[in-house]
C-alpha cells in the first residue's frame, strides 16, 4: 500500500529542497569522510611507535599523488564542515532565522533566507579556496 | 522500582548537542594551531621522524594532541550517532547505536592515548 511515505529516498533527494538541502546532505558526508579520515590518522601516526624504519615507510606510502588528493579533498570537508557548522550553530540560536511571522501563503519558511544561503555558498567557494591552496602547498606548485 | 540513570541512554538531547557544538568551537582552535605547527616549519619538514619526536616530546604539544584527540572523537562519534538516528528509529536500535559508538568512542580515545603517552615517555 502506498502510504505516501518516502523513507530514505525522500530524505535523500538533493534536488527538492534548493541549497538547504545538499548543504544538509554535504554537512553529513563531510562529517563521515572526516571521521574516517580521523580514525586513519590516529592508526597511521601510531607508525611512529615502530622506530625511524616505520615512519619513513608511512611517510613514503603518504607521499603519492593519490593521497595528496584524498587530503586535498579532506582539507575541503574540513572547511566546508566547519563553516557550514558555525551557520548551522548560530541557527539553532536563532541567529540569521528572521522574526516569526503569521504563516501566509506560499509558506516560505523565514529561516531559509539569503542570510543562510550566501553562508552555505561562501562554505563551499572557502573549501574550493581551501583545497587550491592545499593543493599549492602540497604538489608544491 | 526506578531505573538508574544512564549516561548514554538517558542524558537529553539538548545537553548532547551543547556537548557536540562546544568540542565543535573548541576543536577548530586547536586544529588550526595543530594544522599551522605543520606549516611553521614548512610542510616536508616539519614531519621528518626527528621533527615529529620532538612534537611529541614538547608537553604542552603533547596535552594538544591528548585535548584534540578526545574533543574529535567526541565530536565524531555523536555525529555518526546523530547520523544513524535519523536513518532509522526503535528503542533497541537507539541502545545499540549509543553503546556502539561510546564503545568506538573509547576504544579510539585509548589507541591514540597509547601513541601519545609511550613517544611522549620515550618508548619509541
Amino acid at each position: 500500500m502506498d502510504d505516501g511515505r518516502e523513507g530514505i529516498k525522500g530524505m535523500a533527494n538533493p534536488g527538492r529542497y534548493g541549497i538547504e538541502r545538499i548543504a544538509y546532505w554535504l554537512m553529513r558526508l563531510s562529517g563521515l569522510g572526516l571521521l574516517v579520515y580521523f580514525i586513519a590518522h590516529i592508526y597511521e601516526t601510531s607508525s611512529i611507535l615502530r622506530g625511524e624504519a616505520g615512519w619513513e615507510d608511512l611517510m613514503a606510502m603518504t607521499s603519492s599523488p593519490e593521497l595528496h588528493i584524498v587530503l586535498i579533498i579532506v582539507i575541503g570537508m574540513c572547511v566546508f564542515h566547519t563553516v557550514n557548522g558555525i551557520r548551522v550553530m548560530l541557527g539553532h540560536g536563532g541567529v540569521g532565522v528572521g522574526r516569526p511571522t503569521r504563516p501566509d501563503y506560499p509558506y516560505k519558511p523565514a529561516s531559509q533566507n539569503y542570510r543562510h544561503k550566501i553562508t552555505i555558498y561562501s562554505a563551499i567557494v572557502l573549501a574550493a579556496i581551501a583545497m587550491l591552496y592545499g593543493s599549492a602547498v602540497l604538489f608544491g606548485v | 522500582m526506578v531505573r538508574p540513570y544512564c549516561l548514554v541512554c538517558d542524558m537529553r538531547e539538548s545537553h548532547i548537542m551543547k556537548i557536540h557544538y562546544g568540542t565543535a568551537l573548541a576543536s577548530i582552535g586547536l586544529v588550526a594551531v595543530h594544522i599551522l605547527m605543520r606549516m611553521a616549519d614548512g610542510y616536508a619538514e616539519s614531519l621528518q621522524y626527528a621533527n615529529v619526536i620532538a612534537n611529541y616530546q614538547f608537553l604542552p604539544y603533547a596535552g594538544l594532541l591528548q585535548i584534540m584527540l578526545v574533543l574529535l572523537s567526541i565530536h565524531g562519534f555523536n555525529g555518526l550517532r546523530v547520523i544513524l538516528l535519523e536513518l532509522r528509529q526503535g528503542p533497541t536500535y537507539e541502545k545499540a547505536v549509543s553503546y556502539g559508538c561510546v564503545a568506538a568512542m573509547i576504544g579510539l580515545i585509548a589507541y591514540g592515548t597509547r601513541t601519545i603517552v609511550m613517544v611522549h615517555m620515550g618508548m619509541v
